[in-house]
This record gives structure tokens, C-alpha cells and sequence, in this order.
């Protein structure tokens, strides 16, 4: 493990960027707080400097990474650091996701049944919501939201499953192609997951202006509108995360920032880009089809 | 160390980079800073701080509470003086006091020169007190700051004014300041150990946190999400925990707490590997069953998943749930058993002497260990039904959190102090110290079990005339409590700033053992910048005879 110390360890020099951050996610936090609470004038201020600060921050950090990067700065003992904060970074999303999953898994196998009367439930539907049957899709006893349709699985869905997996595919072969040296096939299947990236961004994006205006299906549809939007929701900003990573990585590839061997970064997005399918898999079989 | 011959070697693989000065100005050293030991001691600093904030909020609540009838405050501002507390005194004040710790010792106890991501370190840091601002913001709010306690149980946590928006992002930024800290302890300690310092060598301080970023990564995330589900439900019409739209407001609680018991290991894991490294030197013997501990400690992370809903016995859930997580909860006190016990078989024929550091060990055994029984009382279900949310839950966890988690923080300090600056602290204040807290903590807390046992609710500001003596008497306690930590408080000033303390040697402890004591007092700034060579003699644990 400290196989690598043997010669000089690498510490960094300090950088404004950590506390620039900080300050951006104060502004950008408390901006958005004073938005939601209908507070628009300085809200949106300190939400757009928060916002501006933050993109700051990113460039120059992430710049500055680079820019040490390339220049051969990080030995091997750092390589491994770095891939040990990915992986469990990678492991902290997954919990996130866990825990909005665990609220559709409770939904279904707990608090509808219990509203329909099953179990120790026979009281609270008796008495509180008498004639509310437990079915899934519900938007529960007072119908809040009002009537909706839900999405078919084997639609947009089953083609968007299709177009990750094949992203993935195509990160593969990029990532063949990077350690065979192959630099034009390496830029070509990169371009190629993120013009597939993009894709499945556009059909959801399609599927959320179908949902709120032909079947009714909203934010606000009950627990089932709650928890399908929060999961493909989130799910969706973390494709445009990794797509906006993978556009980042394509241009560094044309740059050669990577060698055969030493290619962290690209690496990094890569486990990125399968985490984010693997969670969409998730979500096909619990909320679409299941 | 030298600090300027460090180029000499293979220059391909060296960061030019690596400055191994002190960063010149005071903002680039303080703000900008990449040093392990600056940004601990940031995060002792701050963590300080929080404590006499967070105690200046309990001494509202005591004081309110001093005799029934509402003498002070409003009933509203009383409950967010409680919730405040709370999550001043977990977010701001003890968990940022065990950050400190591994920031300043993990590097020093394996044989590394930095954390491993400095930078991130950094970051970390620095979102605490933007966090805590945003926080505490929200008492000058109209509607005042959150009141429904710090759990945030829906509906009523959502049912406040607009602190919640702020309560919630404060949170989030809390925990992404814990995930990144967690990451990074993770990749030093499995990273950047010296060549010979193996798994089953390490410190246990640094095996406890270990596990504890383990569990950080695990839950804070899910805190996260659980907190974001009750930001849509307020402000963006979602239905997760209104039973109107077939939601639930107990399934928030089974998310809350899939975080919250763990977290309550976040917060005393790490007192554990305090307490296993002061006894040991203090009694002059090795750790007694370090593998034990270490296995002891992965079990109690391992139970900490399985037993959320034993928060929740009287919120309704089916009887197969209640069996379950009453017996997987008294399961937890056979690994804690092994830990008591081998604490005590360390001290059992050693040499013992009574230092500040072990007092304050010492202390944190006997009354831990009083927190861990009426804890035991809680698991079990019948008797929960009497005992949840009495004032005889508040008793055991500041037993827990208090004469736990903050006696082993006060103890690491004494430990550590001598180290961290170079200087002796004044034995007789810290012994005068320990002994005001440890009386004082006692009559603040002691008599709260039997006001719960009397049925006396948690949370309320008024009470019935029956409760008055207890109630005075633990106001009292309070007080004394209170006014006991500004000594601290000088003995750490006299300590840092007067420094009339007299010169501490390298090893500073006569009996201790491990890595941190091979260094000058005070450390270097840069812990180690070559790998030392380990030589199991001068290791605290593992299989190592002295
Ligand atoms: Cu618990």
C-alpha cells in the first residue's frame, strides 16, 4: 500500500480555491434559500454571485489540477490518493441515491398499503379514508395532484436504457483505445458518449414535457410523482454532471493530456459515467417497469 | 527536521512544488493553508468556539428551566434554544473536535508527512463556519430559527417559518464538509502509512477512525437526501411524508435515523481510540486485546446499521420490527462490553499514574459506561413505551455525548497539548479542571433520570411543581458546568498564547508509546517528510511486546 513513499512525498502547495468555494456555496446556498422563501431581490443576487463565484472556483481549481498534472507533477503515491477520494466519493453518491430509493421501497411495501388498509392499517382506513384502496401509482387518499398517467416502460425508457448501456460500451472502447495509443479512435468514441449522453438528456427532457403536459404527471402527483421526478431528477443532473465531465475529458484527450499509463482523470470520469448508468438501471426496473 | 534539504532526491517523481516552509502571510497560511496541523488546529479552534455557543444555549434552556412557570423566554424561542444546541453541540462542536484530532494526529501516528488531499482538506475546513453562519442566521429571522428539534421530524420542522430553507441548505453544507473530511482520512490511512506500519499496527485511534469515516461516507449522504426530501415538501409540493398523498411522516423518521444511529457512533468511535491510547500510557502496559478492540469496534459500525428504529418503538410499527431492533440493539453492548473490559484489564496491574489526560480517561470509562447502561434500559421496548421522550433519554445521552465524546475530547487535548505546542499545560488547573466538570456534569445530569423516570416530557419549557427540586438542582449543575469550561478554556490560552508552560520533551509521557512521541514537541510543521523506520518497540499496539 505505502509501497510508493520511498522516495519524496508530494504535498501541495496551499490555494485560494478551497475558501473561494466556500464562500460561493454561502452565497449560492443562501441565495437559493431566500429564493424558495419568495424573497426575489437579493435572493437572486447572492444566488447568481454564489453562482459565478462557484463556476470560478471550478475552473481554477480543477485548472490548476491539470496544469500540475500535466506537467508531471504527481507521483504514484498521489495517483492512488486520488483514485481512493473517487471511489469512495462514488460510494457517498450511491448512499444520496439509497436513500431516495428507500423512500419509494417504504412507499410501496409500507405507507400505501397501510393507507389501503392492510395490517395494522385497518383503523386509519376505516376511519381517516374510508373507500381509498391501495394500488400503485397513487397519489394517496386526497389525490393530490389531482389525475395522472404514468410513463410506459417500454418506450422512451427502454430506449434510454439502451443508449446508456451503449455509453458505457463506447467509454470502453475509448478507454482500449487510450492504453493502445490510438488517439483518433480514443477522441471518436469519447465524442460518440457524449453525443449519447446528450441523447438520453434530450428523450428525458421529452419525457418530462410529455408527463406535465398530456398526462398530468407532476412534482406534485402524490408520492408517486414525488418520488419518480426526485429519482430521475437527480438521476438527470448527474448525467448532465458527467456529460459536462465527459465534454471536459474529450477535450483534454485531443490535447494528449493522457498517456498510455497515467490517465487518472479519465479514469475518474469513466467510473463516473458507469455509476451513473448502474443507477439508472436501478431505476428502470424499480420505477418504470416494476 | 530540515526543512530546506528536501530536493535531493529523485527529482521525477518529486512536486517542486512541495514547499516545505511555513506559508508566509496570515491569510495564505490560515485561509489557503494545505498543513495538516494548521487546519486541525482550525477545527479545534472553531470547534471550541461552537462548544461555548452551543453551552451558551443550554444555559438559556437551564436557566428557563430553573423553576416551573415561564420566567425567561418565549415557549418558541425556548424550543429552538434546544434544537440549536443540538445541532450546534453534534455539527459544530463535537465532530469538528474529532476532524482536529485526526487532522493533527493520523498524519503523526502512521508515519506520513500530510493527509493525503491537502487541498480538500482545506475545503473541508472552511465550509464549517459558512455552514454555522447560515445556520445561526436563521435566529435573527423573522419567525426565529428552527423549533421542532433537531431531528426535524415533519410535519413539524416544515411547519416553521423560512428558517427551514436555511436550516436545510446548512445541513447540506454540513455534510458535504464531513463527506470530503471523511474521504480524506480514508485515503491517508490507507495510503500514505509508512513502509512497516501495518493494518494490525495502527494506533487504535487511528483504526476507530478508520471505521468512523466509513461510516460518515455511509450516512451523511442519506442525512442529505432525507433533508432534501423535506425542502420539496415544503416548498415544492411534494408528498414523501403526508399521508394525504400517500406518504408518511414516520417514514422520514426511519430515513432520519438510518443517519442518526450511526451518526451517534460517528461521535464516540473516535472518543473510543482516544481513551485506548491515553490508559495504555498512563498505566505503563500495552493496549490489553488490541485485535479485540479493533474487531470490537468494526462490529459496533456494523451493528450501528441495523438498529435505527429503536428511536421510534412508540411511533407504531409492526411487532416483528420491535423484537428485531430491541434484541440487534442489545447486541451492541456485547463489542462495548469487550471494550470496557479491556480498558479496565490495560489498567489492571500497570503502573498507574493520574495525569490530567487519564483523569479525563478514567472519567469517560466510569461515566461512559453509565450512558451505555441506561441506554441498555432504552432498548427495551416496554420500557421505552415509559422512558421516550423523558427527560431520562436526555440524561443518557448527554451521559453518552458529554462525560462520553466531549470527556475524551478534553483528555485527547491534555494528551496532546504538550505535542501540539511545545509546552506543559498547568497540571493543577487541568487536574482542578477535571474535577469541577466531572462533579458539576454529574449534578447537571444525574438527577434528569429520575425527573424522566417522574414522567418528565423533553422539550417543554414549563413544568409541573413536582419537578421543581431536581430541575433546580440540575439548573445548578449547570451553571457550574458552564463556568467550569472557561478554566478550560485558560488553561489552553496560557498554554497557546502566554506559553508559560514548561518545555515538553519529545516523549512527554513517560509510558507512551507510538510514532507521534519520535517527533519534536512541538511537532515539525511537516509531521514526516521522509517514511520513518519502523520499529515495532517504540508502536503503541498491535502484536508488540515491550
Ligand atoms: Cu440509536
Amino acid at each position: 500500500m505505502a509501497a510508493q513513499s520511498a522516495g519524496g512525498y508530494y504535498v501541495p502547495h496551499g490555494s485560494v480555491w478551497p475558501i473561494l468555494g466556500s464562500v460561493a456555496l454561502f452565497f449560492l446556498l443562501g441565495g437559493a434559500a431566500s429564493l424558495i422563501n419568495d424573497d426575489s431581490g437579493p435572493g437572486m443576487i447572492k444566488f447568481l454571485i454564489g453562482l459565478s463565484l462557484l463556476l470560478v472556483m471550478l475552473f481554477g481549481w480543477f485548472g490548476t489540477v491539470i496544469k500540475e498534472s500535466v506537467r508531471g507533477m504527481y507521483n504514484a503515491q498521489v495517483d492512488v490518493s486520488f483514485r481512493l477520494g473517487m471511489v469512495w466519493f462514488i460510494f457517498s453518491e450511491v448512499m444520496f441515491f439509497a436513500a431516495f430509493f428507500g423512500a419509494l421501497f417504504y412507499a410501496r411495501h409500507y405507507s400505501v398499503p397501510w393507507l389501503g388498509g392492510e395490517g395494522d392499517g385497518f383503523a386509519t382506513n376505516a376511519l381517516l379514508h374510508p373507500g381509498y384502496e391501495a394500488v400503485w401509482p397513487t397519489n394517496g387518499p386526497a389525490q393530490v395532484g389531482g389525475p395522472f398517467e404514468t410513463i410506459p416502460a417500454w418506450g422512451l425508457p427502454l430506449l434510454n436504457t439502451l443508449i446508456l448501456l451503449t455509453s458505457g460500451l463506447t467509454i470502453t472502447l475509448a478507454h482500449w483505445a487510450l492504453k493502445v495509443g490510438k488517439r483518433g479512435a480514443l477522441v471518436g468514441w469519447m465524442w460518440a458518449t457524449v453525443a449519447l449522453g446528450c441523447l438520453f438528456l434530450y428523450f428525458q427532457g421529452t419525457e418530462y414535457v410529455h408527463a406535465y403536459q398530456e398526462l398530468g404527471l407532476t412534482l406534485g402527483s402524490g408520492v408517486y410523482g414525488s418520488t419518480f421526478f426526485m429519482l430521475t431528477g437527480f438521476h438527470g443532473m448527474h448525467v448532465t454532471l458527467g456529460t459536462i465531465m465527459l465534454i471536459v475529458i474529450s477535450l483534454r484527450c485531443m490535447s494528449g493530456h493522457f498517456s498510455k499509463n497515467q490517465h487518472f482523470g479519465f479514469e475518474a470520469v469513466a467510473w463516473y459515467w458507469h455509476f451513473v448508468d448502474v443507477v439508472w438501471l436501478g431505476l428502470f426496473v424499480f420505477v418504470y417497469v416494476l | 527536521m530540515a526543512h530546506h534539504g528536501d530536493h535531493t532526491h529523485d527529482a521525477a517523481h518529486d512536486g517542486h512544488d512541495d514547499h516545505d516552509h511555513k506559508p508566509s502571510g496570515f491569510f495564505e497560511r490560515w485561509f489557503c493553508g494545505t498543513n495538516h496541523k494548521d487546519i486541525g488546529t482550525l477545527y479545534l479552534v472553531f470547534s471550541l468556539i461552537m462548544f461555548l455557543v452551543g453551552g451558551s444555549m443550554a444555559l438559556v434552556i437551564r436557566a428557563e428551566l430553573f423553576q416551573p412557570g415561564m420566567q425567561l423566554v418565549e415557549p418558541d424561542f425556548f424550543n429552538s434554544m434546544t434544537t440549536m444546541h443540538a445541532l450546534v453541540m453534534i455539527f459544530g462542536a463535537v465532530m469538528p473536535a474529532f476532524v482536529g484530532l485526526a487532522n493533527w494526529m493520523i498524519p503523526m501516528m502512521i508515519g506520513a508527512p500530510d493527509m493525503a488531499l491537502p487541498r480538500m482538506n482545506n475545503w473541508s475546513f472552511w465550509i464549517m463556519p459558512f455552514a454555522f453562519a447560515l445556520l445561526l442566521s436563521t435566529l435573527f429571522m423573522d419567525g426565529g430559527g428552527p423549533a421542532g428539534g433537531w431531528t426535524l421530524y415533519p410535519p413539524l420542522s416544515i411547519q416553521g417559518g423560512n428558517n427551514v430553507a436555511f436550516v436545510i441548505f446548512a445541513v447540506h453544507m454540513m455534510g458535504i464538509s464531513s463527506i470530503m473530511g471523511a474521504i480524506n482520512i480514508i485515503a491517508t490511512i490507507l495510503n500514505l502509512r509508512a513502509p512497516g506500519m501495518d493494518l494490525l499496527k495502527m494506533p487504535v485511534f487511528v483504526w476507530t477512525w478508520l471505521i468512523t469515516a466509513f461510516l460518515l461516507i455511509a450516512v451523511m449522504p442519506v442525512l442529505a437526501g432525507s433533508v432534501t426530501m423535506l425542502l420539496t415538501d415544503k416548498y415544492f409540493g411534494t408528498t414523501f411524508f403526508s399521508a394525504a398523498g400517500g406518504g408518511d411522516p414516520v417514514m422520514f423518521q426511519h430515513i432520519f435515523w438510518f443517519f442518526g444511529h450511526p451518526e451517534v457512533y460517528i461521535m464516540i468511535l473516535p472518543a473510543f481510540g482516544v481513551a485506548s491510547e491515553i490508559i495504555p500510557t498512563f498505566s505503563r502496559k500495552p493496549l490489553f486485546g488490541y485485535q479485540a478492540m479493533v474487531y470490537a469496534t468494526a462490529s459496533i459500525a456494523f451493528l450501528s446499521f441495523i438498529v435505527w428504529a429503536h428511536h421510534m418503538f412508540t411511533v407504531g410499527m409492526p411487532l416483528g420490527g420491535l423484537i428485531f431492533f430491541m434484541y440487534a440493539t442489545m447486541l451492541i453492548a456485547i463489542p462495548t462490553g469487550v471494550k470496557v473490559f479491556n480498558w479496565v484489564a490495560t489498567m489492571w496491574r500497570g503502573s498507574m499514574s493520574f495525569e490530567t489526560p487519564m483523569l479525563f480517561a478514567v472519567g469517560f470509562v466510569i461515566l461512559f459506561t453509565i450512558g451505555g447502561f441506561s441506554g441498555l434500559m432504552l432498548a427495551i421496548v416496554p420500557a421505552d413505551f415509559q422512558y421516550h421522550d423523558t427527560y431520562f433519554v436526555v440524561a443518557h445521552f448527554h451521559y453518552v455525548l458529554v462525560t462520553g465524546a466531549i470527556f475524551s475530547i478534553m483528555g485527547a487535548v491534555y494528551y496532546w497539548l504538550p505535542k501540539w505546542t511545545g509546552r506543559m499545560y498547568n497540571e493543577t488547573l487541568g487536574k482542578v479542571h477535571f474535577w469541577l466538570s466531572t462533579i458539576t456534569v454529574n449534578i447537571l445530569f444525574f438527577p434528569q433520570h429520575f425527573l424522566g423516570l417522574a414522567g418528565m416530557p423533553r422539550r417543554i419549557p414549563d413544568y409541573n411543581v413536582a419537578f421543581a427540586d431536581f430541575n433546580m438542582i440540575s439548573s445548578i449543575g449547570g451553571f457550574a458546568f458552564g463556568l467550569s469550561q472557561l478554566l478550560f478554556a485558560w488553561i489552553i490560552i496560557d498554554v497557546c498564547f502566554l506559553k508559560r508552560g514548561q518545555k515538553a520533551t519529545a516523549g512527554v509521557w513517560e509510558g507512551a508509546r507510538g510514532l507521534e512521541w519520535t517527533l519534536s514537541s512541538p511537532a515539525p510543521y511537516h509531521s514526516f517528510s521522509t517514511p520513518p523506520k519502523i520499529d515495532d518497540r517504540m508502536l503503541a499496539h498491535g502484536d508488540v511486546a515491550h
